[in-house]
């Protein structure tokens, strides 16, 4: 037979073009390594031209705005690796502290039985999202963009609908306040300087996060759903429990920033957090999330909220004009994407 | 190795002597169209049993009975001697019936070795049960240089591995995980010669080890190549049921392209050159 081959012979043959990365091209691969040359770059500038921003206190200012937009950060980086959006991130904050605080205040629970029922709240409106977008295969992005707009006006309409104005009462006289602030908006003295205690919860959030994502089942399954739902499903991947969950998660840490909100300023202003879903997205983006979804790190997203933190403050410490932090971080963004693209590429050539 | 990873128990391949999955006359039709009538095929251990049809000649409704997706309207379906029905895909994957489809289901992002054991991860025994991924590592080298894919490293992104690397991946994975008959959807349509040959290659040496293997196909070049067993399907029908001994690839290929209806063709083509 003339077209028979002889398939005894299996012998490899290795692809001369096939070489092993080295270890430079295997650190550049990783997914939060722009977002890390960025942010080192940003902390030179800063440090040199605001004399300001040298004092450890500083850096403690800097810690703690990137830590409110880290924790949120955190949860919706790792949605976006599982493949959604959530939009409503930004409104869900302030719904879960409006919550927290109307429920205990008007009902005069303890507050942290108010916590507690905000907390099933915030997890509902993630399993909402979370179920509406599998059930119906709609994207993410337009269901959660119904939340957030369902949400904005739910947040102003009950509040003014229950105190009469726009902002909840003060709560720091209830009881369970001295306790919740501790657990929530306390200080914590580290090294003599005063920090914030969500900074520590941020360090511990991104660190709990990158152990799920690279050590454990869910996190494997997380990348899976991102990264094709399809195969996902057809290797036995529970693909509604892991997206909704992460829905839900995103959920727990609007919940939790929430508490930050109300524990820290006592009383809640019902129209904020709107357009805080965006910068939520971009830390994320910057550290090297994928919008396509399946690929991208936890300690990325820290990254980014840091690099947001760091402008934010940066600008105050030099003096300049705040409004320039918006012009700042949409070239942020850009820069990030564009590096992150071309260290991706120059990963791949192997 | 500490870690375990479920898959099912079997006996060992029964020497050849009971197929292992035999089609009696199956048949099936959805409503009043009938996408498939009389298929009678058997898959023994250590052999391939080639596929063939054109688009729309019904191998596609063909695996799906095999794989366990729906079940036949007629006919029977014996495992192992024993008449079956499947109600899942996950019942026909119990018996060791597993199925490459076209896209492999693979996530392209993802290391070679977490896809190799996605949804099926070795964890550590203890508590946080974190996965074993070196153990997973080891193991996915192996089984791969088991059926001759030496892959340098199994942390790169299955996306930059070649076709048919690819299909071989998810073939070492089906087997791994405790499948004794292979269905191989189209697994060289997409590749070019070389591609090709490495999953042939393959096909061949997942034969060599003893598992029966249904390979889906519309190249008789390829069928002919690795097959021990061919049927031709057309239009829902069975045109042809023979041996590797019985057809040449002459007319193996003549029989799938439709005999003198691709002589007519041809004549008809050449006939508007010239014109």
């Amino acid at each position: 037979m003339s077209t028979k081959v002889d398939l005894s012979e299996r012998k490899v043959v290795h692809d001369e073009r096939v070489k092993e990365r080295n270890r430079v091209q295997r650190l550049l691969i990783r997914p939060e390594m722009g977002a890390l040359i960025g942010a080192v770059a940003i902390f030179i500038f800063f440090f040199i031209v605001a004399p300001p921003f040298r004092t450890p206190e500083a850096l403690a200012t800097v810690l703690y705005g990137s830590s409110t937009i880290g924790i949120m950060a955190c949860a919706v980086a790792l949605l976006m690796i599982g493949g959604e959006f959530d939009l409503s991130a930004g409104v869900a904050v302030t719904t879960g502290s409006l919550g927290a605080s109307m429920l205990a205040y008007n009902l005069h629970l303890n507050l942290w039985l108010g916590a507690a029922l905000a907390l099933v709240l915030s997890l509902s409106i993630g399993f909402f999202n979370g179920y509406l977008v599998m059930r119906t295969k709609i994207p993410s992005f337009l269901i959660t963009l119904g939340t957030l707009l369902m949400l904005t006006g739910a947040n102003i309409a009950v509040t003014k609908l229950i105190s009469g104005t726009v902002a909840t009462p003060s709560v720091n006289d209830m009881a369970g306040w001295d306790s919740a602030k501790a657990v929530f908006a306390s200080n914590v003295p580290v090294f003599g300087v005063q920090v914030r205690i969500t900074v520590l919860w941020w360090l511990l959030f991104t660190i709990v996060a990158t152990y799920v994502l690279f050590k454990t089942r869910v996190g494997n399954w997380i990348f899976a759903v991102g990264g094709d739902e399809e195969s996902a499903r057809a290797v036995g991947v529970p693909v509604t429990k892991v997206k909704v969950g992460l829905f839900m998660l995103v959920g727990f840490a609007a919940w939790f920033s929430g508490m930050h909100l109300l524990f820290s300023f006592n009383t809640v202003q019902s129209g904020q957090g709107l357009s805080n879903e965006f910068i939520y997205i971009i830390a994320a983006v910057i550290g090297g999330c994928l919008l396509t979804g399946g690929y991208g790190t936890a300690i990325g997203a820290a990254i980014g909220a840091f690099i947001f933190g760091m402008v934010q403050q940066g600008i105050v410490y030099a003096g300049w004009e705040p409004d320039w932090f918006k012009f700042f971080m949409g070239v942020m963004l850009l820069f990030a994407v564009i590096a992150n693209n071309a260290f991706r590429n120059y990963a791949a050539k192997r | 190795m500490t870690a375990t990873v479920e898959r099912p128990e079997h006996d060992a391949p029964s020497g050849g002597k009971v197929p292992l999955v035999e089609l009696k006359n199956i048949g099936k039709s959805y409503g009043n169209i009938t996408a498939l009538k009389d298929i009678s095929l058997r898959v023994h251990a250590g052999e391939v049993t080639g596929i063939l049809g054109d688009n729309g000649a019904g191998k596609s409704t063909l695996i799906k009975i095999i794989a366990g997706y729906h079940p036949q309207t007629e006919g029977d379906l014996l495992v192992d001697g024993e008449s079956t029905n499947f109600s899942s895909p996950k019942d026909a994957l119990a018996k060791g019936i597993a199925t490459v489809y076209q896209n492999l289901a693979v996530v392209p992002l993802m290391p070679v070795w977490r896809n190799f054991f996605l949804g099926q991860e070795i964890r550590k025994k203890m508590f946080p049960f974190p996965l074993d991924s070196n153990a997973m590592r080891a193991t996915t080298l192996t089984e791969l240089a088991k059926m001759g894919i030496e892959l340098p490293d199994v942390d790169v992104p299955i996306g930059s591995l070649s076709g048919g690397q690819k299909q071989c991946v998810a073939i070492a994975r089906a087997v791994f995980f405790g499948a004794r008959v292979l269905i191989l959807d189209e697994p060289t349509a997409a590749l070019g010669v070389k591609q090709s040959g490495v999953v042939l290659k393959y096909i061949t040496a997942a034969k060599e080890a003893g598992f029966g293997v249904v390979f889906i196909t519309h190249n008789p070049h390829h069928a002919h190549m690795v097959g021990d067993h061919f049927v031709l399907l057309n239009r829902g029908g069975q045109k042809l049921d023979c041996t590797y001994d019985e057809i040449d690839l002459e007319h193996l290929t003549q029989e799938m392209a439709g005999g003198d209806e691709l002589e007519a063709l041809s004549h008809e083509l050449r006939g508007a050159k010239g014109a």
